[in-house]
């Protein structure tokens, strides 16, 4: 038997693109598929048509059929493809969330961190570029560490100046009181460790005084170096590097006055320019400062004949004031969440100095 | 400490400015608080004469007056509103462009209903030299010759006052004299001689008894005390220059002799006292007080006297307290004829003592707290004796003297070098010598060796760094140069101690899960302290500022649980706190611990608070404050699964919905849970409250370890996960279901999970609970078989029933 194959082919071939193209929908083209190339489809079955021809003709025959069948399943995946992506955009034009709804910012946005712990965290960077470790110790104080190694001996007037909170005397008539400044820590490193020291000292401090701008508890920081051959001009030196850092400015006008401390010898007391605070014109006092008394470090065990070297201070909390801005000390302590929100920093604020104090 | 600048140059002859004055002053340790300079503040106010004044047209109320401002110049018109103005009234104007204090008003030039004014006529308010004013300034005919002049000049009230706050240890400033003699050492001038005085010593012996009648333990509450009679004075008011000086300080003159021992005091520092001698019975004496005594003093209050106290006396009693008060009816007034003179010297500690206890702030205790110059007995009461003679006439009588003045001629062995060795600066020899010289020193020997004798005025230099601030101070601070500190290493290491680098991270782990850190008190109400284990005696504070803040706090919570109150009363129910700080056990150095702790209010949980499209916020429970602690522990390097849960935490939290994290018996690392009801309703929080709190310092310190991490063991080969629901009895613990299911296979098995608990239905009933876990197997070397996992499944539910008791759900 004889096949017109061309003519059959080829009428086929476009009835059958035909089919493909006009198929609407993913089912109609798997309709047109199985007609075509299902097991009895017309394709396969031009093919199942090949053994009982002629040697001859099944070559030629056979290679035209393949070509159909090529090109119809191409034609399918290629409709496929249209039909699939039209479908996903029906599918997808009927998803639609409104954006505009508000989210959770979740708690990492919600957290803060205190005012004071943050500019501690700045404060302790600085120092520790210049090598001061981070001393602590006990709010809970003796006389004889909070005052009588200070070389402030009972009845001398600075006692008065400093508003001590004292708890009830003890069994040995002895009372304890609450530091009023964080010099014992100094007084503690300076016991315990040999020089060279290069300490600050941070902590909370207690002073039997409120107002407007007192609480009865507030935060220090001091520092400390014994060694050798430190003396007050690498005092003045740390104090520069260490206002410029902090305010996070080129230049800090500084004025050094003399003053009295017990403790030191010479003392000084520092004012800096306002404009580091964006305040020209006007002094502020930020710190006391001034050579280690000798008597503090004879009642460290040290020989002030040997050892010497510098201490200063200053109020943590007032520094936290002047560079944000922050008005009120007393809120510091309120616990007010408005206020904590406001002035507090977040979680990712970590301060560096290579990343930068405040940014 | 006040003085004018007229004042201070009675001794130091200077030509430096009020501000070349004071700037150097706080530059040398006597800070300056503030300057009133009238003659600055109001020099553009001149002396002028209303030659005609009529009516203003357009106002009832106001003039138009025609002012000669200078001679020879022609009249200016003024507006002016002042009813007392009148034609030929000597007054003070101020012309256009004048700053009006008292008004804060700067002069225009506009009209005043239609008339131009050219200038002020002001008022003694307007000038700020009254508080109120009735109409401008009506000055005496005096002034006639000085119009045209400035009138702060012309009615001599131009002398700049100085306020200067004294640190304690500088007794010499608190005299004219010690401040004038800083200034000059500091190059602002010379200090000038002493005024000579005339005759002070008379014929006639001191006709009343001075006597010192103490123990020997008590001597030094007054070891010499010195005085003279002068008789016949006729007193009176001092004179204008002394009374305007006091004024100009704030002083408020009495009488001449009065003002002549306040003058001495702040020209001297060297504070005197006054008796009408014809008041006095018997010898006068220093003695301590007796118990029962009392004297009626010069504030006109009645003092008691004790034991410690050191008082003058006569025969009928005490008269004053030495040092600090003398009293009323033995001081001398307008009618006293006969005055005895005082000069003593009273130790410092007992009158700082004495004032403590009375309270009494007076200039002579100001003086002898800090340590009057002990070698100005004499001269103070001759100095007194001469300027009581010149003002109120009378004869003197020989000086009396009981015990002898406290000198110790302290001698300081001091190396020159010891200045550029304390401080950085490098000052000559002959610099050093001559600062020490001028502030009265007296060197002798050479300058590597020299042997330094301190003045008596200067009690508070005992050794060679008080001798080198002495330099320093007055070379002046801003001379040493700023030298760097030596860096210790090339690159900066780390100086945190393990502790604090924990409390660092600890902070800024509980930030990140949304809590807000406050700072709250370390002291608090007792009951508080109480409530929370704390509020032992031995943690009360004496002299607290208020019942609030009177006990040190036993723990953090109670500072934060007031914080949810008050924001709560501020419309913030829902908030989470964190407090990193301290707290205490007990007084001593040991019994202060670190502490984490942290509040959440209401439905603050972690993913937020309140109300939400997405869903709402749940009140918070154990579970939010659990996550927290796990948190925590966990970013601590620290794996809290190793760690025991007991269900004892302290009574202020919710006894069946709370936990204590512990590492054995022990040590305690946290406790978690819902706050007691009971503590809610003491603390006045009205919304539900779940807290914790981490005891940082009771967590283990962090194993040494090289820094490079282990190696990664991943299996290629996939994890198989498996599902069981055991039924159990409501109180078996999961953790006890956890642990016995990973007991199966400790290999294979790599986590366990709880994904339901399901306490409802019949299960209730049966007082039982289904516990629903998801068993991770994760093959080492090889694909498990089926008949391999059924194997560690039956195991699973084996080990699970032997720990539990627990049967598979069916």
């Amino acid at each position: 038997m004889s096949v017109p194959a061309s003519v059959d082919l080829t009428t086929l071939e476009n009835e059958l693109l035909h089919e493909i193209s006009s198929a609407g929908d993913l089912p109609a083209l798997e309709a047109v598929r199985v007609s075509a190339l299902g097991k009895k489809g017309r394709v396969s079955e031009l093919m199942s048509r090949l053994g009982a021809l002629p040697v001859e003709e099944k070559k030629t025959f056979g290679a035209a059929v393949n070509i159909l069948k090529s090109a119809v399943s191409a034609a399918l995946d290629a409709r496929k493809s249209v039909l699939e992506a039209s479908a996903l955009n029906e599918r997808l034009n009927t998803e639609r969330a409104d954006v505009t709804l508000p989210v959770r910012l979740g708690p990492v946005a919600e957290g803060r961190i205190h005012p004071v712990s943050q500019v501690l965290d700045e404060v302790i960077e600085i120092f520790a570029d210049m090598g001061f470790a981070v001393a602590e110790g006990p709010d809970i104080e003796t006389d004889a560490m909070n005052f009588d190694k200070l070389n402030i001996p009972a009845e001398h007037p600075a006692r008065q100046d400093h508003d001590t909170f004292y708890f009830s005397p003890g069994s040995d008539g002895t009372r304890l009181l609450l530091r009023t400044h964080t010099s014992p820590v100094q007084i503690r490193t300076m016991s315990t460790q040999k020089p060279p020291i290069r300490i600050i000292a941070p902590g909370r401090v207690y002073r039997c005084d409120s107002d407007q701008t007192h609480t009865p508890m507030f935060h220090q920081i001091e520092g400390l170096v014994i060694d050798e051959t430190t003396h007050m001009g690498h005092l003045k030196w740390v104090l520069e590097e260490f206002c410029k850092a902090f305010f996070e400015v080129d230049e800090v006008k500084m004025r050094f006055r003399a003053s009295h401390f017990p403790f030191t010898e010479p003392s000084m007391e520092v004012d800096i320019g306002a404009e580091a605070i964006g305040k020209p014109g006007q002094w502020l006092e930020i710190l006391g400062c001034g050579m280690v008394h000798p008597n503090v470090l004879r009642n460290c065990g040290l020989d002030p004949d040997k050892y010497q070297g510098f201490a200063f201070g200053m109020g943590l909390d007032r520094l936290t004031m002047l560079k944000y801005g922050i008005p009120d000390l007393r809120a510091f302590f309120s616990g007010d969440l408005k206020w904590l929100r406001h002035y507090g920093f977040g979680v990712l604020d970590v301060p560096t100095l290579g990343g930068g104090l405040s940014s | 400490m006040k003085f004018t600048l007229s004042w201070l140059k009675d001794h130091l002859d200077t030509t430096s400015s009020v501000d070349e004055l004071s700037t150097k002053l706080s530059a040398i340790g006597l800070e300056v608080e503030g300057v009133e300079d009238a003659g600055a503040k109001l020099g553009a106010f001149t002396v002028a004469r209303i030659v005609e004044a009529k009516k203003h047209p357009n106002a009832d109320k106001l003039q138009i007056v025609q002012v000669e401002v200078a001679k020879g110049q022609p009249l200016m018109e003024v507006v002016c509103g002042a009813p007392n103005a009148r034609a030929g009234m000597l007054a003070v104007f101020a012309p256009l462009g004048t700053y009006i204090p008292g008004s804060k008003i700067t002069l225009e030039k506009k009209p005043v209903r239609g008339v131009v004014s050219n200038g002020m006529m002001c008022s003694s308010a307007e000038l700020e030299l009254a508080d109120d004013s009735d109409g401008i300034i009506d000055l005496p005919e005096s002034f006639a010759n000085q119009i045209g002049q400035s009138y702060v000049d012309a009615a001599g009230l131009n002398d700049p006052v100085f306020e200067v706050k004294l640190t304690p240890n500088r007794p010499d400033c608190t005299g004219v004299r010690g401040i004038a003699r800083d200034l000059a050492a500091a190059g602002l001038g010379t200090l000038k001689a002493e005024p000579k005085l005339g005759t002070v010593e008379g014929k006639d012996a001191c006709p009343i008894d001075i006597k010192l009648d103490f123990s020997a333990d008590t001597a030094t509450a007054c070891p010499v005390f010195a005085g003279r009679v002068v008789r016949g004075v006729k007193n009176g008011p001092s004179p204008a220059w002394m009374q305007a000086r006091l004024k100009a300080v704030g002083q408020r003159p009495i009488n001449a002799l009065v003002d002549v021992t306040n003058y001495i005091s702040l020209d001297r520092g060297r504070p005197l006292h006054v008796y009408d001698a014809d008041k006095l019975q018997g010898a006068v004496r220093a003695r301590l007080g007796k118990t029962g005594e009392q004297f009626l003093g010069l504030d006109g209050k009645d003092h008691a006297v004790d034991t410690t106290m050191c008082v003058i006396a006569d025969d009928s009693g005490p008269l004053g307290f030495g040092g600090i008060m003398g009293g009323e009816p033995s001081g001398s007034t307008e009618a006293t004829t006969n005055v005895l003179i005082e000069s003593a010297y009273f130790d410092p500690l007992r009158t700082a003592a004495t004032g403590r206890k009375t309270g009494l702030m007076t200039d002579a205790r100001y003086r002898f707290e800090r340590g009057v110059d002990p070698a100005s007995v004499m001269p103070g009461l001759d100095l007194a004796t001469d300027m009581i003679l010149k003002l109120c006439g009378g004869t003197p009588t020989k000086a009396k003297i009981a015990g002898k003045e406290p000198i110790d001629a302290r001698v300081i062995a001091f190396d020159f070098a010891r200045v550029e060795k304390l401080t950085g600066l490098k000052l000559s020899q002959a610099e050093i010598k001559t600062t020490l010289e001028k502030l009265g020193f007296k060197i002798d020997g050479p300058a590597n060796a020299a042997k330094i004798t301190v003045p008596t005025w200067r009690p508070d230099v005992h050794g060679s760094a008080d001798l080198v601030e002495e330099v320093v101070r007055i070379a002046g601070m801003d001379r040493v140069p700023a030298t760097p500190l030596p860096r210790q290493h090339g690159v900066t290491r780390a100086v945190l101690t393990d502790k604090q680098k924990r409390a660092r991270r600890t902070r800024r782990l509980l930030a990140a899960r949304g809590f807000v850190e406050a700072v709250t008190w370390s002291f608090i109400t007792r009951d508080a302290a109480r409530h929370f284990g704390g509020g032992s005696d031995a943690l009360e504070l004496a002299n607290p500022i208020s019942s609030e803040l009177s006990s040190m706090r036993p723990g953090l919570l109670p500072g934060l649980l007031t914080a949810v109150t008050r924001n709560r009363n501020r419309a913030a129910a829902d908030v989470a706190l964190f407090e990193l700080g301290q707290a205490y056990r007990g007084e001593k150095p040991d019994d202060q611990y670190m502490s984490a702790a942290g509040v959440r209010a209401g439905t603050a949980q972690l993913k937020g608070s309140g109300r939400h499209w997405d869903g709402p916020a749940d009140s918070v429970n154990v579970y939010d404050v659990k996550a927290d602690v796990y948190a925590a522990l966990t970013a601590l390097g620290m794996d809290p699964a190793k760690a025991q849960i007991t269900r004892d935490a302290p009574s202020w939290y919710h006894p069946g919905r709370s936990g204590t994290l512990r590492l054995g018996p022990k040590t305690v690392l946290a406790h978690f849970g819902e706050v007691h009801p009971a503590t809610l309703a003491t603390l006045d929080v009205e919304a539900p409250v779940a807290a914790f709190e981490i005891f940082l310092d009771a967590l283990p310190p962090e194993k040494k370890k090289t820094r490079a991490k282990p190696a990664l063991a991943a299996s290629d080969l996939l994890p198989v996960t498996r599902d069981f629901a055991f039924v159990v009895k409501k109180d078996v613990a999961a953790a006890d279901v956890i642990k016995a299911a990973m007991a199966a296979d400790k290999a294979l098995i790599q986590s366990v999970s709880v994904f339901d608990i399901f306490e409802g239905g019949s299960l209730a009933l049966e007082g039982k609970k289904s516990v629903a876990i998801a068993i991770t197997l994760q093959p080492a070397t090889e694909t498990l078989t089926d008949a391999a996992i059924e194997g560690i499944a039956d195991k699973v539910i084996a080990e699970v029933k032997k720990a539990t008791g627990g049967e598979i759900r069916g």
